[in-house]
This record gives C-alpha cells, structure tokens and sequence, in this order.
C-alpha cells in the first residue's frame, strides 16, 4: 500500500475516534457516573 | 480489621513536603537568574566579563531553572498528592518515591554547575549534556512507575481527570526526552546530535513545543483540575467536557511543533501542517480554560475574599490570553513580523509567568498549611501583596517585549524607496534600552513576589509540623 493512503487512513481514523469520543463524552447515560467522577476530590473530607 | 504492614492507611506526604518546599525555593533561584539576564540586557557590562557569567551561559541556567526545578518539583509534589487523593491509596513504592526526588535534585545542581562552566548540547530547553541526560531517565523512569503504580492500586474504579493529564505529561516527556536527547557522547562532557541539519532542527522542535504542551501545560492542567474545584469548593463545570479537553489537546499537540521553524529550510507542507495544528489548538486550549473558570460559577465572590482562588483564576486567564497569541503568531504572515523579536520572549512569560507560574503558586499555597498542619497559610496579608506583586509585575514584563517586539519587527522589515534598508540592526538594539528597562521592573516585582512566598512558607512550615492524612475507608467508595 502507498505510504500516503497509510497516512490518509490513519488521519481519519483518528478524526473518527475523536468524534467517538465527543458522543461517548456526553451520551446521557454516563451523566451520573461522571458526576460521581467530578466529585471524587471531594471524598475525602 | 487487621491491617498488615504493606497496606498503608494514611497518604505518604513527606516527598509532597519535600518537592513542595523545593518549589518555593528553586523558584526564588531560577526568577533571580532571570532578573540578572534581564538586567544584562539593559547594562551589559554586568556579565562582568567572565565567561561563567554570561548571558549565553546563564540564559539556559534560568530557562532550565524556572522550567525544570521550580516548574518540575511543583509537578511532582502536586501529582504525588492528587494521586494518593484521587486514588484513595498511598503511594506505591515510597522508596523509589524518594529516589525521585534526590535523583531531581542531584539533577538540578548538575545543571547549575554544568551550564554556568559553558557544557551545553546547544539544544533550546535540552540543554544538559548526556551523562546528566541518563540520570534523567533513571528518574523519570521511577517517577512513572511510582505514579501508575499509584494508579493501579487504587481503591476506586475511576481514575480521575487530573491524573490523566499527569499521566500524559509523564509519557509524553519521557518520549520526547528519549528522542531529543540522542547523541553520540565525544567524550564525558561532550556529545553531538544523532540528527543532522533540518531533521535535527524539526526534533529540536518537536521537543521544544511539546515540552510547552506537555511539560508546562498538560501538567499543569492536571493541577487546575484538582485545585481549582477543591479551592473553590464546587466540582469541575463540566466534566464531560474535561474528557474531550483531554484527547483534543493529546491529538493536536504533537504537530504543532514545525511553527517554531517558519521560513527556514523546512519543507513548506511541514510549516503549512505545524501552522494548522496550531490553529487547531485554540479550541481545547480554550474549551480547558472555561472549564476552569466555570468551576466558579455561582461562587465569583470568593474571588473578592480568596487570594490563592485568585492566584488560579488569573493564571486561566493568562492561559487562555496565551493560548490566543499562540496560534496568532503560528500564522505564517504574523510570524514573519514576530519571529526572531521580544514579542516571541513576551508570549511565553504570559504563559509562563502568567499561567504556569500562578497556577503552581496558588496551588502551593493551597497544600502548604494542610501538609504542616495548619488551617491557612502564616499571613494572608503577604499572599495578597505576592498576588499584586506578581501580576503587576506580568503585565508590565509582557506590555513591554509586546511594544518592543513589534517595534523592532517593523524596523527590521522596513525599505527605502531604492530597496535598501532603513534601519541597521544597531538602531533596533538601541530603540529597545528603555523597554528592556520596564521588563527588568517587572521582572523584579515578580521575583519579590516569590521572595516573599518563600518567607510565608517557611513561616507556614516552621509553626506547624508534618502532618498525618488518613486514607478513607475503602467501604466509602463502592
């Protein structure tokens, strides 16, 4: 394979996971289990 | 419950206690330094004629001073006490916890008695020549070891967001340190590069930005995210955000570097790619900062009683001016006026004095008086006057290079009507003395602003004595 369709390929696909991570990051079901991850600073006082 | 000998209950503060005083007092060291090259600038005959006092020689001595023992011992002594914090575990392997901070100051005073006797690899921020190198490694190595070892005995499931920003900062600083510092040893005190022209100068500058993005920004961003909602006493503003702030910033850092190499003999497409990585980098930059800062909402007036909530909030704001002017000046055409000129000098003392240096001073004062016992710091009084100090003392420095730079890149670049050049260099060296002058006042306003910090915490430190902090029970966390 071109070296360049390698770089092209692995460009994207990194955009994509990063899009991933944008719609993981704020699907509705995380919403409780990020606010109890917010909070762990706080767990020790 | 039968607690065994290896299962510690409480968190393991003396190395905290150690770099943290450290800190204050390298800080004090590396700021002097840089008032003294300040101050050569406007007389140079205080260079003293001696080869040792330089300011080719003591240029490095503050860069590596500021960055890597004030900024350093800040990072470990801060990483080390959100880790054990976050985790709700004490440290893993304290004795190589303790290596590493013998090993950094052993690393520190090799470096200020090497670059002072002039050995140096020529290389910007990767100064220190190979043997000093190695020892680097062997403390980073343990430093890495003792913060995932922290990570993987954790007592609860999520690794908070602070500690993924010190964990980048900690991989991606051994890479680059690995990489950069490659080279063929001459001799004990001599090496040359394993690069050779423009592939040796797009490392240099792979390293050179990626130790700004990752050693004094990535790491100190694990600081904001861990002292700014405890300072403030509310939980980050948002944080899915923070995990998106995360991996943008760890996808766009890395291709930024080539901007520092505009219009030289690197190929156009690499300049073209370092300038739109850089542009890129507004948006997590940013989308980091107002999450800072929209910890406070709802709280904005503890900022009106709270000097060390304003230390760090000032330090956002100087992170996102910055972080603004970053990929400004990465611009190829802005770049032809500011490169080579003060206003490049001016850019990185708003973000290092700005934004790195406040943000470690705040969070300072936030662990000082709870590592030796004590409900505040000594005087607050003295935090105020070192919060006023400092930042007049920033805005004078920066206001300065930033009229100086831009007047010396206009004179550069302007031509008479028959093409030739208007000014001569001299007359560009000459028209800067009375900004050089301001910079030095702000430099030294600064400078008595850590003085004073230095005085307070050992004040803090000398009226308290070391503290004991128990770890939760594991129960408290399911």
């Amino acid at each position: 394979m071109d070296i360049n369709t390698l770089r092209i390929l692995a460009t994207v696909a990194s955009f994509i996971v990063f899009i991933g991570i944008i719609v993981w990051a704020w699907q509705r079901r995380k919403t409780s289990d990020f606010k109890d991850a917010a909070n762990l600073p706080f767990t020790n006082d | 419950m039968q607690v065994s000998n290896t299962e510690s209950t409480t968190y393991n503060d003396g190395v905290v206690r150690q770099f943290s005083i450290m800190a204050v007092v390298w800080g004090v060291v590396g700021m002097l330094v840089g008032v003294i090259i300040a101050a050569q600038l406007v007389w140079p005959e205080l260079n003293l004629g001696l080869p040792w006092t330089s300011f080719g020689r003591l240029r490095p001595l503050h860069t590596n001073a500021v960055i890597f023992a004030f900024g350093g011992c800040t990072l470990f002594a801060t990483s080390y006490y959100v880790v054990q914090r976050t985790c709700h575990t004490t440290l893993f392997l304290p004795q190589l916890a303790k290596f590493t901070f013998w090993g950094w100051q052993a690393v520190i005073l090799a470096a200020a008695i090497s670059l002072p006797l002039g050995f140096t690899q020529g290389k910007e921020y990767a100064e220190l020549e190979w043997p000093i190198d190695i020892l680097i490694t062997l403390v980073w190595v343990a430093y890495a070891v003792v913060f995932f070892g922290t990570i993987g005995t954790r007592k609860v499931k999520h690794i908070y967001v602070a500690n993924w920003f010190f964990g980048a900062f900690i991989i991606t600083v051994a890479l680059l340190h690995l990489v950069n510092s490659a080279a063929m040893p001459a001799s004990m005190m001599k090496s040359y590069s394993a690069y050779a022209g423009v592939q040796d100068a797009m490392v240099q500058w792979w390293y050179g930005h990626n130790a700004v993005g990752f050693f004094l920004t990535a790491g100190f961003l694990g600081i904001m995210y861990y002292f700014v909602p405890k300072q403030a006493d509310r939980p980050v503003y948002s944080y899915s955000l923070s995990i998106v702030h995360f991996w943008a910033l760890i996808f766009t850092y890395m291709w930024a570097g080539p901007h520092h190499l505009h219009y030289t003999a690197l190929p156009d497409w690499t300049q073209s790619l370092g300038m739109a990585f850089s542009l890129v980098l507004l948006a997590p930059s940013w989308g980091g900062m107002i999450n800072g800062m929209m910890t406070l909402s709802g709280a904005w007036h503890k900022l009106r009683t709270d000097p060390v909530l304003r230390f760090m909030i000032v330090s956002l704001s100087f992170y996102g001016m910055s972080t603004f002017e970053g990929p400004m000046m990465a611009i190829k055409t802005v770049n032809a006026l500011s490169h080579y000129t003060d206003w490049t000098v001016g850019h990185v003392h708003s973000g290092a004095l700005g934004w790195v240096g406040l943000v470690s001073m705040g969070a300072i004062y936030y662990m000082i008086p709870r590592l030796f016992g004590q409900k505040q710091m000594y005087s607050i009084k003295a935090i105020e006057l070192h919060f006023w100090l400092a930042t007049v003392g920033i805005v004078l420095y920066i206001a300065a290079l930033w009229i100086s730079g831009v007047m010396e890149g206009l004179m550069w670049r302007a031509i008479n009507i028959d093409g030739t050049l208007t000014y001569t260099f001299v007359e560009s060296v000459k028209a800067k003395h009375p900004y050089y002058i301001i910079r030095l006042l702000g430099g030294l306003l600064y400078l008595s602003g850590m003085i004073i910090m230095l005085w307070n915490v050992l004040k803090t430190a000398t009226s308290g004595k070391a503290a004991v902090a128990t770890i939760p029970p594991v129960a408290a966390h399911a």
